[in-house]
C-alpha cells in the first residue's frame, strides 16, 4: 500500500517543472500568447529533450514504455505552467496509433513520435459532440470536417476518429486536407477545423471500441491531472497577491473574507490530486475501473478548476481582468479542459451509467 | 504507486482476521453463558483478548492496560479494516480515550496514569470535557472558570468555581478534564491549568441542554467551589493550554473520516435507489444522478486524499496542509448529503425522528440533516477552519484579534 510517487516520477515532475519555471515564466507566457499562430518551439524542444513525448510509448518502438501516470503528472506540471505547447494532441495520436495501429504503422510512426521528429495531433470533435463520431469513409476517401483539433496547422499527422469507433491517420501533405485556424479562447493550446475533400486517409487496422474508450480515457485523464496543476497555480497566484496587495494600511491577506475565500478554494482543490492519481493508477493497473475513474476525474477536476480560477480572478481585483495578468491565461486554460473531449455534466452522465445506477 | 499490500501485511491481515473468527460474535468457550452475555460483556471480553493480541490500544504501554506495540500506521488500517468488516468492537468510544488517554501518558505523573488510564480504556470510566465556556467557545483561552489552591479538609485542594459547556454525555460521565485559570495575573494563555475532576463531588452540577434534534447529548456544568486534590492537575500550573494541545502521534491518520464519508455516500445511493423523485425512481431521474456524482467527486477526492496522507505518514514524509483542511472537507461533504437527502425523503422531512430508538421510515435522514451542522460546528467550527488553513497553511497574518 503506497499511493505516492516513485523517487523517479517525483525527478522527472521536478525536472520539467524546473524547466519551465525558467521557459515559461510570466514575460515568456505572455509572448506566447500573444503569438498563438506559432509553434511554441522552445518549450516543446525542451519536453522532447526530456523524453516526455517518448514516456508511454512502448521501448521496442524508441519510446520508454512508462505508465500514463508518468505522463498525467507531466501534464499537471504543464498545467501549473500554463505552459502552452501541442503534448495533448500529440499524446492522443500517439496513444491511438499503439492502441490501433498495424505493426508497420506503429514501425513508421511510434518512434518519429517518440523523438518528436514527427508531431501529431487528434480530431475527435464534430459540431456538437466529441465522441460517437458519425463521419466515416466514402470508398476509400473522407469528406466533411472535424473541429478543435489541436496545433493541426503544425501536425504531421492527424488521428481521426470516425464512426463505428474506428480511428484513420491523414498526413500533413494529403491531398484534399484543409485546414483553418480557429480564433482561440486558450491561446495556450490553439485549435483548427479540418475540412476533407475526398481526402485520402488510411485507417488504423486494430481500431476497436476498447481502444477508442482508452484514447477517450487517456484525453480525460491528462486533461484532470492539467487541471490540478493550473488550480493549484491558481491559488499560489491568488495567495501570493494577498500577501503583496496592501489597502487600508495592511496587506489584503490579512482581512478574513479573503482568507475564508482562499481556504475555500484550497479545500477543493488539494484533494483532487488524489483523484486524478487513481484514475490514472486505474488506466495502468485496474482497467474494469478505468472508464468510470476517468470520467469522474475529468468532471471534477475541470469544473473544480474552472470554479478556482474564475475566485481567482476576483481576489485578484481589477489587475485580474486585465489581459496582462496572468491568471486569465489560466482561466482560458480552465475553460478549454472543461470543454475539450466533453463537459464535466456529460462524464458525469457516462460515471452513473457505468456504475449501472 | 501500489494500492495492494504486501506480503508482510498480506499476512498480518490474515492474522488479525484468524484472532476475528476465532473471538467474534464472542465464543461460547469465552465462559459460562457466553452467548447471553449482556452486550457490554461480550465488548468488554473481546477487547481484552483483541489488547492481548495487539490489535487495540497499540500506543499505550501494557504497564497501563494497552498493547504497546510499534507504531505501524499501515497494520492500524488493516485492523480498522478488518474489524469494521465484521462489526467487532474497536476502542472504546469517547472523549477519555480519544483526548484524555492520550494526554495522561504524555504530561500525567505515574500514579495518574495509573489511576486512570486502565479503566478508561476498557470502557468502565468515562470522563466528560470542560473547555468552552458560555463566553469561550472560538476563543477557548478567555476562559473565565477559576480555581484555587485552598487548605481543604484533606488537605490542598483546588476549588473550582464557573461553568463549562457542551460537555458532551456529561450526564453519565464520572469524570472530567478542566481548564480553569489558576494564575489570574498571568497572560490570556498563560494562566491556565488543566485539572481533573469526579463530578459526585459537591459543588458540581450538571445540567443536560435539550439540542436541535430534541436529544441531549451535551451539558452545561457548574461549579461552585468544587473541591477536587491538589495532585489531580495535569502538567504544571500555568501550563493547561500546552497540556490540552497535546495528542499523540501513535498511528494517527485521516483515514477514518474519508471512509466515513465513502459510507455516508453509500448509503445516501442506497435511498436514492429506494425512493420515487418528481414521479419517478430517484436513481433514474437525471438532476438526481448528477447531483450524485457531483458528490462522489468530493468523496472519492477525499478518500484518495487520505490515501496519500496515509502512504506519507507510512514513509514518515509530512503530508503538508492537506491535514489542516480535513476537518471542513469532512463536513462539506456531510452537508452536501444532508442536502441532497432532505430532497430525497421529500415528506419524510415533516416528520421528526424519535431520540430514542430508531426511526421507522427514511426521517432518519433528519439526523444527517441536524447532526452536519453540529459536527460542523463541534471542535473548531468551519469558519475557525478557514482560518487555521489561512493562517497555517498559507502563512497569512493573524487579524488583530487580541492575543
Amino acid at each position: 500500500m503506497e499511493f505516492l510517487l516513485s523517487a523517479e516520477q517525483l525527478e522527472i515532475q521536478d525536472t520539467v517543472k524546473r524547466f519551465l519555471a525558467k521557459n515559461c515564466e510570466s514575460t515568456k507566457l505572455q509572448r506566447y500568447i500573444d503569438e498563438p499562430q506559432n509553434l511554441p518551439t522552445d518549450i516543446w524542444q525542451g519536453l522532447i529533450d526530456m523524453g516526455v513525448p517518448a514516456l508511454i510509448v512502448p521501448e521496442e518502438f524508441g519510446g520508454l514504455g512508462m505508465e500514463l501516470l508518468n505522463l498525467a503528472i507531466i501534464a499537471e506540471t504543464l498545467g501549473y505552467a500554463a505552459a502552452p505547447g501541442p503534448l495533448l494532441g500529440h499524446s492522443l495520436c500517439t496513444q491511438a496509433l499503439i492502441l490501433a495501429g498495424s505493426q508497420q504503422q506503429k514501425e513508421k510512426w511510434l518512434p518519429l513520435l517518440a523523438s518528436g521528429e514527427a508531431l501529431g495531433s487528434f480530431a475527435s470533435a464534430e459540431t456538437g459532440q466529441w465522441f460517437g463520431a458519425e463521419l466515416a469513409l466514402t470508398g476509400n476517401s473522407l469528406n466533411g470536417s472535424k473541429q478543435h483539433v489541436p496545433y493541426a496547422e503544425h501536425a504531421d499527422l492527424i488521428v481521426i476518429a470516425l464512426a463505428d469507433n474506428q480511428f484513420a491517420l491523414v498526413e500533413k501533405s494529403a491531398s484534399g486536407l484543409s485546414i483553418s485556424p480557429e480564433d482561440v479562447t486558450d491561446r495556450s493550446r490553439p485549435l483548427a477545423s479540418l475540412n476533407f475533400a475526398n481526402c485520402a486517409v488510411e485507417l488504423l487496422p486494430n481500431s476497436s471500441t476498447e481502444a477508442a474508450e482508452k484514447v477517450l480515457n487517456t484525453a480525460l485523464i491528462l486533461l484532470a491531472a492539467d487541471s490540478f496543476g493550473g488550480a493549484s497555480r491558481a491559488i499560489d497566484m491568488a495567495v501570493d497577491y494577498a500577501k503583496t496587495r496592501e489597502q487600508f494600511g495592511q496587506i489584503i491577506g490579512k482581512f478574513q473574507a479573503l482568507k475564508h475565500q482562499l481556504a475555500n478554494m484550497a479545500v477543493d482543490v488539494e484533494p483532487m490530486r488524489g483523484l486524478y492519481w487513481h484514475a490514472a493508477y486505474a488506466f495502468d493497473r485496474e482497467p474494469e475501473a478505468s472508464s468510470r475513474q476517468a470520467a469522474l476525474a475529468k468532471a471534477h477536476l475541470c469544473e473544480r478548476y474552472l470554479h478556482v480560477a474564475r475566485e481567482a480572478v476576483q481576489a485578484h481585483g481589477g489587475i485580474g481582468y486585465t489581459w496582462e495578468c496572468d491568471i486569465q491565461v489560466f482561466l482560458k486554460r480552465a475553460l478549454f479542459n472543461n470543454a475539450y473531449m466533453g463537459a464535466p455534466a456529460l462524464h458525469r452522465k457516462r460515471a452513473a451509467d457505468l456504475a449501472a445506477w | 504507486m501500489d494500492l495492494s499490500y504486501n506480503a508482510e501485511y498480506e499476512a498480518f491481515r490474515q492474522t488479525v482476521i484468524s484472532f476475528l473468527k476465532a473471538h467474534w460474535p464472542v465464543p461460547d468457550s469465552a465462559g459460562e453463558g457466553a452467548a447471553d452475555w449482556p452486550r457490554p460483556k461480550k465488548e468488554a471480553w473481546f477487547r481484552k483478548q483483541a489488547i492481548e493480541a495487539g490489535f487495540l490500544y497499540r500506543g499505550v504501554p501494557k504497564e497501563f492496560g494497552g498493547a504497546e506495540q510499534e507504531a505501524d500506521i499501515l497494520k492500524a488500517t488493516i485492523i480498522r479494516d478488518e474489524f469494521s468488516k465484521r462489526r467487532a468492537p474497536m476502542e472504546a468510544p469517547g472523549i477519555g480515550n480519544m483526548m484524555l488517554v492520550p494526554t495522561l501518558l504524555e504530561c500525567g505523573t505515574q500514579a495518574q496514569k495509573e489511576r486512570f488510564v486502565a479503566k478508561t480504556l476498557t470502557g468502565e470510566y468515562h470522563w466528560a470535557q470542560g473547555y468552552s465556556e458560555p463566553n469561550a467557545g472560538s476563543d477557548l483561552a478567555s476562559l473565565r472558570t477559576r480555581a484555587e489552591l485552598i487548605e481543604g479538609e484533606n488537605g490542598l485542594e483546588w476549588s473550582i468555581t464557573g461553568q463549562k459547556i457542551w460537555s458532551t454525555l456529561a450526564q453519565y460521565a464520572q469524570y472530567m478534564f478542566v481548564l480553569a485559570r489558576t494564575e489570574p495575573d498571568a497572560g490570556k494563555h498563560a494562566g491556565i491549568s488543566y485539572l481533573l475532576i469526579d463530578l459526585k463531588a459537591p459543588g458540581v452540577t450538571i445540567r443536560p441542554i435539550k439540542q436541535v434534534t430534541g436529544g441531549k447529548e451535551f451539558c452545561e456544568v457548574f461549579f461552585d467551589d468544587a473541591r477536587t486534590p491538589a495532585d489531580w492537575i495535569v502538567g504544571e500550573r500555568g501550563q493547561g493550554w500546552t497540556v490540552s494541545k497535546a495528542t499523540l502521534a501513535h498511528e494517527r491518520s485521516s483515514i477514518g473520516g474519508a471512509q466515513t464519508s465513502v459510507g455516508l455516500f453509500e448509503k445516501l445511493l442506497s435511498l436514492a435507489k429506494g425512493v420515487n423523485y418528481q414521479g419517478v425512481p430517484a436513481i433514474e431521474h437525471p438532476v438526481i444522478r448528477d447531483r450524485l456524482v457531483i458528490l462522489e467527486g468530493y468523496v472519492q477526492s477525499h478518500l484518495y486524499s487520505s490515501y496519500r496522507q496515509l502512504s506519507m505518514a507510512a514513509a514518515k514524509q509530512n503530508p503538508g496542509r492537506i491535514t489542516l483542511m480535513n476537518k471542513l472537507i469532512n463536513t462539506n461533504i456531510g452537508h452536501m448529503v444532508a442536502d441532497l437527502a432532505k430532497d430525497l425523503i421529500g415528506d419524510a422531512a415533516l416528520t421528526m425522528p424519535p431520540v430514542k430508538g430508531r426511526a421507522e421510515g427514511h426521517e432518519k435522514w433528519l439526523n444527517q440533516f441536524f447532526g452536519s451542522l453540529g459536527v460542523a460546528i463541534a471542535g473548531g467550527t468551519s469558519n475557525i477552519q478557514r482560518n487555521i488553513i489561512a493562517e497555517r497553511g498559507f502563512d497569512l497574518p493573524r487579524d488583530d484579534a487580541q492575543e
